[in-house]
């Protein structure tokens, strides 16, 4: 057993968990953040993706020891009260999502790709970027387009500040 | 249209919880003193199990139980139902060997249960499941569907000689016989339509809580028919009765028909919760679902269609072999026989059709319906004929098509469906125009001069959908009513409560349904709740699939409104007092016609609740139920077109367009149709260029995983360009035909039919992998 501590979504935690124990599962069963899904146990589908340090990482591809003294984002960590990140509103006003089940992961996902392009995104970079997150619902049809109004919600948003 | 009412592209009410990561799936969900189960599974296609050993793991930290299948047997619960009886064409009935939740004696496909462990925590479950010693006996396996057939083939269970379940035939093979006769050409085809696995992102997942006390089981599960759930573990499987079993689906990520069925895990889960006498919780990891979940497809088929002088369809013959797996499940003998022998008629006049279909046993994951179900098989069928033979009449593959549509309406098929409306023409011109048709020589000759194959390729699908007129389906063998039930709740103050017994697992129903309220009775969506799910709020109901909820959900929706509004009319007329005719619902308020008098419904309510100042006679409240069962299927019909390009130096295949124009009668939410149309569509595709279960000769699943087994990715699919034309359903109130399965019937026609135009061979199978492509360009076997 490891007392693991780090920063999630802006709050310190700490948590007794066995060593083989992954980000995810510290997430989902020691501290009740279920946003943050297990679609695979192979690292393929990116349901499991939250930020740690700012990055985009598969929360399954690392233990949670390995999370000590990061600052992990969660998909319940993005919105700011109840104003949406504008991720999470793109995906609503463009039908990004149905069963809602990948949306946690491909949100996370999406944010950090608009972040390491600058908002200078277009179609045929979205969906390769997106190749590590599997949807089974949307044919990535929507997802594409909420990712591009995202990007460029987020410019305005980023000139504004 | 109001602007949240029918037609209004209204976002989703219930997104907003699964994009902040409060949705509430089952693996969210957690009890107190709640143990977790893992299964011990058969490493083997086939054999018998001579030991369990499982004293070491009894003795390993946390560990609760470990329950083998004779101790199911011991306790007398039932074995695993087939729910549609199907009788083969020389009278017998289908021929089926037992299925029991965990082997006691013998496996019969990899992955099947023979224990399960229960433990404090799920690692020490894993690792106490690792620790079971079970000794086996290997038997010859057979995974091909042909090979199970042959004389001498390894045998799956002594019910079934030869492995065959039924020899099952429809249509009349006598005129079938003299149409071919006096045929001026025939075409003949042989195709294999490809064994899928649904993966629904979230894996199944089930929690079993026992009471003692009330002797009252609550199961929380990933069903897509929680009351259907019920029903089977109450009738059948001896769980518990109905009054004393709550099944609850909350928040379901995704189904496509796998989630429909009631697998050994949950049933499993609530006896040994009575054991043990702890609540447990199982969650299936990724490679369960593929060893687990039922699988899709699978057939493997022969065709012939006879053409008169003027390229006119004389007739159609059609066998098909289609793989069940080891075991029969719920669905399975349905949906190569009634759900897609009665599709062979497709978009076209033929006056005769004859299929015959042998279900066969094989150790493999037992096959069921997925997305489609049946209709995809049938559509594909019948499109890569219609362009084969268009090639082979050397006429355009859309003439060949328009000179046989179906052009008059209600047209009885030979088999048995009666199609209630279409425009075949409407759809097909508005693909054609779409994609600019006319121009594609043009851009073939273009791109021949970059080095490139460029193919153009279409789908004319029709399927049948709204399932189904309970008496009909009861008349072909199955064992349940297919109506829908609804319950309106307006309450006190206004608000609304609509109580469904169908199941959004990414439908939308939450908007959709509430849609149906707001243009009826005028009230803003954000006023009305859609409850379903849950077996102790919701009566009775059949579930979601079949892209049946809005033609049979939504149509007892309607109808229960308009028991709502009659009887708030009669309220509003005596507090008015007004003749009730001369009440009109405008904006949410009853008007008194010609006067300036009204009241809002909250005031009509209220009334019915205080019930001060009724009609004499009349009861309090403002709630209604109604049942609702369909008259007829509904017949969503389309046409897709795909324009491509292959590479043949690498055999990859590179989408430039793809078209479609579907026909779904009345739209109530375009924006969620067009969602449900791409992801059909991306499934379909998926089939037809990369998904496709492999079974090695001893029936191990070598795609048992996403390593291995191609899931459709962003970058593996176009941008799709969708329009609709429209001719309303007259078989129900809403004109409503259904969505959802649409694009993974149409789609992979459409695709195959193009690659094997551009790369001119039509010897192609699914998925058309570049691998296998470049194959057959090159002329070598792959």
């Amino acid at each position: 057993m490891s007392t693991v501590k780090l920063t999630v979504n802006g709050r310190a935690v700490s948590a007794d968990v066995e060593d083989r124990t992954l980000l995810v599962h510290l997430l989902r069963d020691h501290l009740n953040l279920t946003g943050t899904h297990v679609g695979c146990d192979t690292s393929q589908c990116g349901a499991c993706t939250v930020h740690v340090d700012g990055r985009a990482v598969k929360s399954c591809t690392m233990l949670a020891a390995q999370a000590a003294g990061s600052s992990v984002t969660t998909i319940e960590g993005i919105a700011k009260g109840d104003e949406l990140h504008p991720m999470q509103a793109a995906f609503r006003d463009n039908h990004g999502l149905q069963c809602g089940f990948c949306t946690p992961g491909m949100i996370m996902s999406a944010i950090d790709i608009v972040h390491r392009y600058g908002g200078k995104l277009d179609e045929a970079t979205v969906r390769h970027e997106l190749e590590g997150n599997i949807c089974r619902c949307t044919g990535y049809h929507n997802i594409v387009k909420a990712v591009l109004d995202a990007a460029s919600r987020m410019k305005v948003a980023q000139a504004a500040e | 249209m109001g602007v949240e009412g029918i037609g209004a592209s209204v976002v989703r009410k219930e997104d907003k919880r699964f994009i902040t990561g409060k949705g509430r799936y089952v693996d969210d969900i957690k009890l107190v003193g709640m143990t977790f189960a893992q299964f011990v599974r058969s490493p083997h296609a086939h054999a018998k199990v001579k030991g369990i050993d499982s004293s070491e793991a009894m003795k390993m930290p946390g560990v609760i139980a470990v329950l083998t299948g004779q101790q199911l047997v011991d306790d007398k619960v039932g074995n695993l139902i087939c729910g549609w009886a199907i009788t083969s064409k020389d009278g017998s009935p289908m021929k089926m060997g037992a299925w029991p939740a965990m082997a006691p004696e013998t496996v019969r496909f990899v992955g099947q249960a023979v224990a399960v462990v229960i433990a404090e925590t799920k690692n020490q479950a894993r690792d106490a499941a690792e620790a079971v010693v079970v000794t086996y006996e290997e038997l010859p396996a057979v995974p091909d569907v042909r090979a199970a057939i042959k004389p001498g083939a390894p045998q799956l269970h002594p019910e079934a000689p030869g492995n065959v379940v039924y020899d099952w035939a429809l249509g009349d093979e006598a005129a079938v016989n003299a149409a071919f006769a006096k045929a001026a050409n025939v075409v003949s085809l042989e195709l294999a339509n490809n064994r899928l696995v649904p993966n629904a992102m979230e894996p199944r997942s089930a929690i079993a809580d026992y009471d003692a006390a009330e002797e009252h089981f609550t199961l929380y599960t990933t069903s897509q028919n929680p009351h259907v759930a019920r029903l089977v573990l109450s009738a059948f499987y001896n769980i518990a009765p109905e009054h004393k079993l709550r099944v609850i689906a909350p928040d379901v990520g995704g189904g496509f028909g796998s989630k429909i069925y009631i697998y050994p895990e949950e049933m499993v889960c609530l006896w040994a919760s009575k054991k043990t006498g702890r609540p447990i919780k199982w969650t299936g990891d990724r490679s369960e679902s593929f060893l687990t979940d039922a699988h899709g497809r699978d057939h493997v088929s022969k065709a012939e269609m006879a053409f008169d002088k003027d390229n006119k369809i004389l007739g159609l013959r059609v066998k098909t072999h289609a793989n069940f797996g080891a075991y029969m499940s719920l669905f399975s003998s349905a949906v190569p026989t009634y759900l897609y022998a009665t599709l062979l008629s497709g978009q076209y006049v033929i006056p005769a059709i004859y299929a015959e279909v042998m279900g066969v046993y094989t150790n493999t994951v037992p096959v069921d319906a997925y997305r489609g179900a049946g209709r995809p098989e049938a559509s594909y069928l019948l499109e890569r004929m219609m362009e084969t033979a268009a090639r082979q009449l050397k006429v355009d593959p859309t003439e060949l098509r328009k000179k046989n549509f179906i052009t008059q309406f209600p047209y009885q098929t030979p088999v048995i469906m009666a199609y209630d409306a279409g425009d075949f023409h409407a759809s097909l011109d508005a693909a054609k125009k779409a994609i600019d048709y006319e121009g594609f020589p043009a851009r073939k000759a273009k791109a021949k001069t970059e080095g490139k194959l460029r193919g153009i390729g279409v789908s004319c699908y029709i399927e049948a959908c709204g399932i189904a007129p309970s008496k009909a389906v009861g008349s072909l063998g199955a064992g349940v009513g297919l109506w829908e039930s609804a319950e309106i709740r307006v309450n006190p103050v206004g608000t609304i409560e609509v109580l469904t017994g169908a199941h959004s697992h990414g439908q939308s129903h939450e908007t959709t349904f509430a849609q149906l309220i707001s243009e009826r009775l005028g009230v803003p969506i954000s006023q009305v709740s859609i409850v379903h799910g849950d077996t102790d709020k919701v009566q009775f109901g059949m579930g979601t699939y079949g892209s049946r909820s809005l033609a049979v959900g939504g149509s007892a929706i309607v109808k229960a409104m308009e028991k709502v509004e009659s009887k708030a009319k009669k309220i509003a007329a005596h507090l008015l007092e007004a003749s009730e005719g001369d009440i009109v619902i405008e904006n949410g308020e009853f008007k008194v016609t010609g006067t300036d008098k009204s009241l809002a419904l909250p005031m009509v309510a209220l009334a019915a609740y205080t019930a001060h100042n009724l009609p004499e006679g009349m009861e309090p409240g403002l709630k209604e139920t109604a049942f609702y069962d369909p008259t007829n299927f509904t017949f969503p019909a389309g046409a897709y077109i795909c324009e491509l390009e292959v590479d043949p130096g690498t055999g990859k295949t590179t989408f430039v367009n793809f078209v479609a124009a579907d026909d779904f009668g009345r739209l109530i939410n375009p924006m969620v149709v067009e969602g449900q149309v791409h992801g059909g569509l991306a499934q379909g595709i998926g089939q037809a260029l990369l998904e496709g279960a492999v079974y090695d000769e001893n029936g191990q699943l070598v795609t048992a995983s996403f390593m291995d087994y191609t899931m459709p990715r962003a970058d593996d699919l176009p941008s799709f360009k969708l329009s609709h034309t429209t001719t309303l359903c007259p078989g129900n109130p809403l004109g409503v035909k259904g969505c959802g399965e649409a694009g993974a019937i149409g789609a992979s026609a459409a695709v195959i039919n193009a690659i094997t135009d551009a790369i001119g061979n039509n010897k192609l199978e699914m998925p058309a992998t570049p691998d296998r492509v470049w194959h057959v360009i090159h002329g070598k076997a792959a």
